[in-house]
């Protein structure tokens, strides 16, 4: 068995392929494997072939935390339970209550936009998914869920809580998928403040727990406090699903843009359970039509781009 | 046992290290966590070069990109090298005080990491915290303690 090169025997000096030239061989590989990766298809699914040999291993790897969760679930005093239950009852009334004249606005809100029909349901489906990893990376917000391609789990999903966005779906394993939080810093929301539908995009801090919003003016009208909610721009995310709440706007008069913070509303820290969504897209609130290009798409399966005839 | 499979032994300290790196810890821990992969396959390159070696190092490297899902051979290349660095001075590194190879180490894990941001900045990933760095000087200090607990299970010869 050959598994750390066959040179256990040898001499470490003095003889053919050196540390130098393997090292160099190493090298290029990564070097390759990362290019197309980035680039190529066929390293992508190399890639989606690991992500399901590592699944078991991430699984085992944070059953510890599950293991304890199941406890401090299993354990819990009856009274304990019987006020989170009371809690949950009524919470359920205060629900139907908000909702009471739901189907009534949404038909009232069809006929002012000149429909005919009732709107279609505004979510297709909903699924939920574990967290199972938190990345370890403390640059990168992302966390691995326990629903991949296998479970009809799409790039780019919406991913959400029960109180706002959490993030969207960044890669999809056969059982699993990584998702990027929105306070990941690598990722951009579009946002529009409910109060005065100002549009801006709001980018992750890379701390749990705060958005920066960099493209503001100094003079533009927002306020701390201000509720946040998905514009609908850019083709990933629904219109109206709530995301953060203003914190703190600094403005300084010798700058163009204020520097303004926001607290996003889905508890990251806390969930254990997040929510996949899947749009209806003949619903006006979904995403633009333009979707982004996903990775993963094979090329035949694009349409063909359709020019518009003059002479028709 | 350790005698006679060295490679058995450098496998399995190697798989725990590749868990206790990648294993979730709020994220203070996390900062401050050392990288235990790099310090396992750095120990064991400089002190039975044959047993580990480079193939260690890339393999690892390359277990780490699927579990983290950075690009794939990001970690692989960076620990390869500093693999190879070891491998290059292990004879000069193992007749230093402990003191000296911590210094070492760190300055590995320090150029580990500039070939982790360097590629992170290339592929377009090019956010980056001071709080990267934090690893290095944390790996430096505990390498006494590597070296005494995997010292445990090398063959004395």
């Amino acid at each position: 068995m050959a598994v750390f090169g066959t040179d256990v025997d040898r001499p470490l000096y003095g003889r053919g392929p050196s540390a130098g030239l393997r090292f160099t061989v190493y090298a290029i590989l990564s070097i390759a494997l990362m290019y197309y990766d980035q680039h190529g298809h066929w390293v992508q699914r190399l890639h989606y072939a690991l992500d399901a040999t590592a699944y078991p291993v991430q699984v085992a790897v944070s059953s510890p935390r599950a293991a304890w969760n199941w406890l401090t679930e299993n354990f819990r005093g009856r009274d304990e339970l019987r006020a989170e239950n009371h809690r949950l009852h009524d919470l359920v009334l205060a629900l139907e209550m908000s909702v009471v004249r739901q189907d009534a606005l949404e038909q009232e809100n069809a006929e002012l936009r000149g429909l005919r029909a009732a709107l279609p349901p505004f979510i297709k489906q909903w699924r939920l998914a574990e967290i199972i990893s938190v990345e370890t990376d403390p640059l990168r917000q992302r966390v691995v869920i326990n629903k991949g391609a296998a479970d009809g789990v799409l790039v780019n999903q919406a991913v959400v809580d029960g109180s706002g966005v959490l993030g969207q779906v960044a890669r999809v394993g056969p059982w699993s998928a990584e998702v990027i939080l929105v306070t990941d810093p690598e990722h951009a929301i579009p946002v529009e403040v409910t109060r005065n539908s100002l549009r801006s995009i709001a980018v992750g801090s890379g701390s749990t727990g705060e958005l920066l919003l960099p493209y503001l003016a100094v003079n533009s009208d927002i306020k701390s406090g201000d509720l946040l909610v998905s514009s609908g721009l850019g083709g990933v995310f629904p219109a109206g699903l709530p995301v953060a709440r203003i914190s703190g706007i600094r403005r300084e008069n010798n700058q163009l843009l204020a520097q303004v913070r926001a607290q996003p509303l889905a508890h990251v820290e806390q969930d254990r359970e997040v929510v996949l969504l899947q749009i209806e897209p003949s619903h006006p609130a979904a995403p633009a039509a333009n979707p982004p290009i996903a990775p993963e798409a094979p090329p035949a399966a694009k349409p063909a781009p359709k020019i518009a005839d003059p002479n028709e | 046992m350790s005698e006679r499979h060295p490679r058995l032994v450098v496998l399995t300290t190697t798989i725990i290290a590749l868990v206790l790196t990648v294993v979730p810890l709020p994220i203070w821990f996390a900062i401050v966590r050392p990288a235990f992969l790099v310090l396992t396959v750095l120990y064991w390159s400089i002190m039975t070069p044959r047993a580990g070696g480079l193939l260690l190092g890339y393999a690892g490297g390359l277990a780490l990109d699927v579990f983290q899902g950075s690009l794939l051979g990001e970690h692989a290349l960076a620990l390869a090298f500093v693999t190879y660095l070891a491998i290059r001075l292990n004879l000069l590194m193992r007749a230093k005080p402990l003191f000296e190879q911590s210094l070492f180490v760190f300055a590995a894990l320090m150029v580990y990491e500039f070939v982790l941001w360097v590629i992170d900045g290339w592929s377009g990933h090019a956010l980056s915290t001071p709080a990267r760095w934090v690893h290095a000087l944390t790996g430096g200090l505990i390498w006494p303690l590597v070296v005494g607990i995997l010292g445990r299970f090398r063959s004395s010869r």
